[in-house]
Formats: C-alpha cells, sequence, structure tokens
C-alpha cells in the first residue's frame, strides 16, 4: 500500500559522509510509525528528509505523490508539522504565543488572528492539556510540558502529518507513556524516532529499524522485534516475549551480557 | 498613536532647546509659516535656526533612531542572538574606511565623505557575507565573520588616519566617526526617511517570519518561511538601511542593541507590533540624546555617539543581569 507520505530511495550525504543510504518507506493514513536505531543510525536526519528541512540528493519524498521539493514550503506546512529534539530561545515567550506561532502557515500578513486561528489554539491547548499554563513563561516549564508544549504548537498548525524526534528524551516513565498515548490518540499520522524498543511495542503501529543509514527491518512491532535483530542491531541479548504486551505485541526483555 | 504623539512632542521639545533663546511660540510660528504659509513676524536668523538647523537635524535623529533600533531588532530576531546589532556585519567600520579613504587620503575623486562611507558600508557588508559563505554559513559564522571584518576595517581606517592625517581632519574624522547630526539638512532627511520608511515596510511585512525564527532555523522552515529567502531579504535590507544611516550621522552605537530590548519589554516579542514600537522608541530615544548632546555642554557639542554609549552601555549591562536572572 502507498502511503501519503513515502520516501522513494532517498540518500542524503552531509560532510562527505553518507548518512542515509537508500531508503523507501510509507507510512500509511492515520498510523504511528516509530523510527527505530542505534545512534548515529540517520532517525533524525530521515526525519528531517520527511518533512522536507533537508534535500535529499538521491531519490525523493512524495507526499500525496508529489515530490516534496516541489511543492512550497507553506503549503507543507499547512501538511506537515515538526516537533524537534531538543529547542531553545531566548526570548520571554509564553505558551499561547509558542502555540499561536503553529498557526503561521495557515494566515496572511494582513489578516490578524481569525476566528479559526483562535479555535486552533484553544484546541491544541486542550488536547495536550496544556490550557492551565497557558499565560506561563515557556522556559519555566518542566522538559516534559515544554515538550507538550511543541507538541500543541505542532498541532495548531492542524496537520495530518506529525513528525517527532524523540520526544520521550529526559522523561520519567510516566510521562513517556503519557506522551506517547497522547500522539497514539490524536488524528492524525505520526512518525516518531525513539530509543526503547518497549515503548516502540506498546505505542506503534509500524516500525523501520535503520542502521548506518539503511533501513534494515519494517513491519508491525511483532514482525520487526526479534532476538535476532534486537543482536544484530543493538549487539545486545534480548528475549522477545511474543504477545507479552497483549494484543499482538511484543514485550522486551533485555538479558546480561 | 500614543507613541506618535510622544515622538511629535519630542521632536518641538528638541526644538525649543538651543543656545538661541527660542519659544514654543516662535517655534510653531516658524513651522506654521513653512508649512501652512502662515505669515510671521519671525527674525530671518531665527527662522533659518529653527527651519534650516533644529528641525532638520530632530528630524534625522529621530529617522536614525528608528531605523538603527528596526535593524537592531530584525539582526537579533534573524541571528537568535540577543547581541547582535546593526554594526556587527562590519557595516561601521567599513563606512569609516570609506569616509576616510575619501576625506583624509583623497581618493575616489568626486565622492563625498556621505558616498565614502555609503560605499565601504556595501563593501564591508558583501566582504562578510562572502566570508561567512565560505566558512560554512551558519548564523554563528555571521557573527564571526563580522567580528573579523570589523577587526580588519578598524585597522585599515587607523593606517589611513596615522599615515597621512593632520591633526584637523584626524580631528573632524573621529568626531564622525563617534556619530555627528550635526550636518543634518532637507535633503538627508528627505534621502534617510524615505530609505526607512521602505525598509520599516519590508521588514514589517517579513513579521510572522520572524516571529517563525524564535526556535531557530529548521523550526522556521517547518512553519513554510523560506528561511534562505527571507534571510536574504531581510539582512539585504538592513544592510542597506545602516549604511544610508551611517553615511549620513556617522556610527551611532547602541540604539540598535539596547532599543530593540527595551521595546520587547514594553510589547512582547511578536513583530508585527515589536517593529513600529522598536521604531517609535529609538527615534524619541535618538532625539532626546542629541538634544542633550548639543546642549548639555554648550557651545561645545559631544558627538551622539558618545552619549548613547554613555546611557546604552548602563542600560545593556541591567539587561545581562536581568537574563542572567532568568536562567
Amino acid at each position: 500500500m502507498t502511503g501519503l507520505l513515502a520516501a522513494e530511495s532517498v540518500s542524503w550525504t552531509a560532510g562527505g559522509r553518507l548518512v542515509i543510504d537508500g531508503v523507501s518507506l510509507a507510512v500509511a493514513d492515520g498510523e504511528t510509525l516509530g523510527l527505530l536505531g542505534p545512534n548515529g543510525a540517520g532517525k533524525s536526519s530521515l526525519l528531517r528528509l520527511l518533512a522536507g528541512l533537508r534535500r535529499a540528493d538521491g531519490g525523493a519524498v512524495l507526499l500525496d505523490g508529489r515530490p516534496l521539493a516541489d511543492i512550497r514550503r507553506r503549503v507543507v506546512a499547512q501538511r506537515i508539522a515538526v516537533v524537534e529534539q531538543q529547542v531553545s530561545t531566548d526570548l520571554d515567550l509564553t505558551v499561547e504565543q509558542i502555540v499561536q506561532l503553529g498557526r503561521i502557515p495557515h494566515r496572511g500578513i494582513w489578516s490578524g488572528d481569525t476566528e479559526a486561528d483562535n479555535r486552533a489554539v484553544d484546541r491544541a491547548l486542550e488536547q495536550t492539556e496544556t490550557t492551565a499554563m497557558r499565560d506561563r513563561d515557556w522556559r519555566t516549564l518542566s522538559g516534559g510540558e515544554q515538550q507538550r508544549v511543541q507538541i500543541a504548537r505542532a498541532l495548531a498548525q492542524e496537520p495530518r502529518e506529525l513528525l517527532l524526534d524523540e520526544p520521550t528524551n529526559h522523561l520519567d516513565i510516566r510521562h513517556q507513556f503519557e506522551l506517547l498515548a497522547l500522539i497514539r490518540a490524536l488524528p492524525v499520522t505520526a512518525v516518531v524516532t525513539l530509543h526503547d524498543l518497549t515503548l516502540a511495542a506498546l505505542f506503534c503501529d509500524g516500525l523501520v529499524v535503520l542502521d548506518k543509514g539503511r533501513v534494515v527491518a519494517a513491519g508491525t512491532p511483532a514482525e520487526v522485534l526479534t532476538t535476532e535483530l534486537i543482536s544484530s542491531v543493538y549487539g545486545v541479548a534480548a528475549r522477545v516475549i511474543s504477545d507479552g504486551a497483549g494484543d499482538g505485541r511484543p514485550s522486551i526483555q533485555l538479558l546480561p551480557p | 498613536m500614543l507613541g506618535g504623539a510622544v515622538l511629535a512632542l519630542s521632536v518641538a521639545a528638541a526644538m525649543i532647546l538651543g543656545p538661541a533663546d527660542l519659544g514654543i511660540g516662535d517655534v510653531y510660528a516658524v513651522v506654521a509659516q513653512h508649512l501652512w504659509g502662515r505669515p510671521a513676524d519671525i527674525a530671518p536668523i531665527d527662522d533659518g535656526i529653527v527651519w534650516e538647523l533644529r528641525l532638520p537635524r530632530a528630524l534625522l535623529a529621530a529617522i536614525c533612531g528608528a531605523g538603527l533600533g528596526i535593524c537592531g531588532a530584525i539582526l537579533q530576531s534573524l541571528m537568535r542572538n540577543p547581541l547582535a546589532d546593526p554594526f556587527m556585519l562590519g557595516i561601521s567600520s567599513g563606512a569609516s574606511t570609506g569616509a576616510v579613504l575619501v576625506v583624509v587620503a583623497g581618493v575616489g575623486g568626486a565622492l563625498t565623505l556621505s558616498g565614502g562611507a555609503f560605499v565601504g558600508a556595501v563593501i564591508a557588508f558583501v566582504l562578510v557575507l562572502a566570508l561567512a559563505a565560505v566558512s560554512g554559513g551558519g548564523q554563528d559564522r555571521v557573527l564571526l565573520a563580522g567580528v573579523a571584518g570589523t577587526q580588519l576595517f578598524s585597522a585599515a581606517t587607523a593606517l589611513v588616519v596615522f599615515s597621512s592625517a593632520d591633526a584637523q581632519q584626524t580631528r573632524g574624522v573621529l568626531f564622525w566617526l563617534l556619530g555627528s547630526l550635526a550636518g543634518a539638512g532637507w535633503s538627508q532627511v528627505a534621502l534617510c526617511g524615505f530609505v526607512c520608511a521602505a525598509c520599516l515596510a519590508i521588514c514589517w511585512l517579513q513579521s510572522d517570519a520572524l516571529d517563525a525564527f524564535a526556535f531557530g532555523r529548521d523550526a522556521a522552515a517547518a512553519l513554510g518561511v523560506s528561511v534562505r529567502r527571507v534571510r536574504i531579504i531581510l539582512l539585504m535590507t538592513t544592510a542597506l538601511l545602516t549604511a544610508v544611516l551611517v553615511s549620513a550621522a556617522g556610527a551611532i552605537g547602541f540604539v540598535g542593541l539596547v532599543l530593540p530590548h527595551a521595546a520587547r519589554m514594553l510589547v512582547g516579542p511578536s513583530h508585527r507590533r515589536l517593529l513600529p514600537v522598536t521604531a517609535i522608541t529609538g527615534a524619541v530615544f535618538l532625539v532626546w540624546v542629541d538634544a542633550a548632546a548639543r546642549t548639555v555642554f554648550a557651545p561645545q557639542e559631544l558627538p551622539v555617539g558618545v552619549v548613547t554609549a554613555l546611557v546604552g552601555v548602563p542600560i545593556f549591562m541591567w539587561l545581562l543581569a536581568r537574563r542572567r536572572r532568568i536562567r
């Protein structure tokens, strides 16, 4: 099945090094796709390519079958929203002001904040349960709260595709769970880079595993997460308990070396 | 609206201040005579002081304050560096090199000091951007290239001054380098006013794009901003505006650095409001600073850049201290 967002033998070189090496994948409408792989495998780079923030040197990223490179940035931003791994700012921005940034792709310079903009902002704050902190300075929030606000900003873009780069980084287990449950429940197609195999198995519909810039496995969590794959990609011994998490999802038990 | 009223009052006040004893009534009579042709019983010398000296000077101060403030606000947002200002791209030192080459070394034939300053500013800017592009093009690269360019052109200026200037010329050049609105005339007001208004309009139209840079270039691109195009448009605009202002009034420091921060505290970081407010606060600030520069030690006049630094540095240090508390 051809996804709405897809990569066709995409390659990308940075600093003379081939970071992404002929990656093809398709994201089905409404699914939550996890991108896995060890450090330096190219997860973040692939995510930026899918968002159109970097231009592929070979192959193409397609949105509805059209090369992303041929679509105007503003039009892309009305469809695809990105939550980067760690962002910072020097400005005194309130939570509400940050979420309002998400409306930029939808409005022209002469039109101020319209009803539609305000509604989208309110809804995004509600969905991420950040309404209560809308007037607070973003920099005074905890890491998890900051991350939720960035997701609210992305949702205010009213995207159909939401790309998130390690959104669970630096969060405790409960917040990791809440965040991934939120992403899963959202009415969007989500692509998420993750480190934690257990979380990936629990929350993703599909998984793509990268190693050295190539796809080494793709499919459902049950198909992808095998003892052999974990051993060959991460160099770690693990026991995979099929249906260990229920609902056909495996659970992973790491073994001492 | 309120800002506009404060600005008008400031210009009016600046026109009353000065060694010649003129009251608000005299000033009003002169302006009314010129604007609406209302006949007035004013001595020609007083008329000249108000209409040919004080009014264009106050207006040029307002324009320079507004323009430098806008340039600072744009560069701080674009570079995501709260310490960026219009002179970090090597523009002012390039302008001084151009100016001393014309005035002291007699290069360039028919070029005036202003013309030389403009050419120098543009050359320095192009050189800095080329250097930044060669070294990778990141925003820190632009800053580093700016530092390198500034040092290079400052050295070149010093070289020219020491090798061929006499004491009189050196004093004149130094005075100009520190910023002076003493030479203000109507032609400069018209040119600078037009360029400043046009640049403010161009920048204001990019307000949303500038807001989008709050979390960096990738974040801006993800919000639909054509990062390359916007950066080129805004860098060219600020460079042109700075070059024009520097060639008219010399290198007036600290306005572009400090005023955008003050404006941000007043109205927050959204550029739709920040840019106009920065322009007006910058204009009011420089009108008063210039009025102080020419009256405090009258009849001796201070370079306006000295006063902006004297006022600006304490404000700047307070801003730095405040930033640390937030962290």
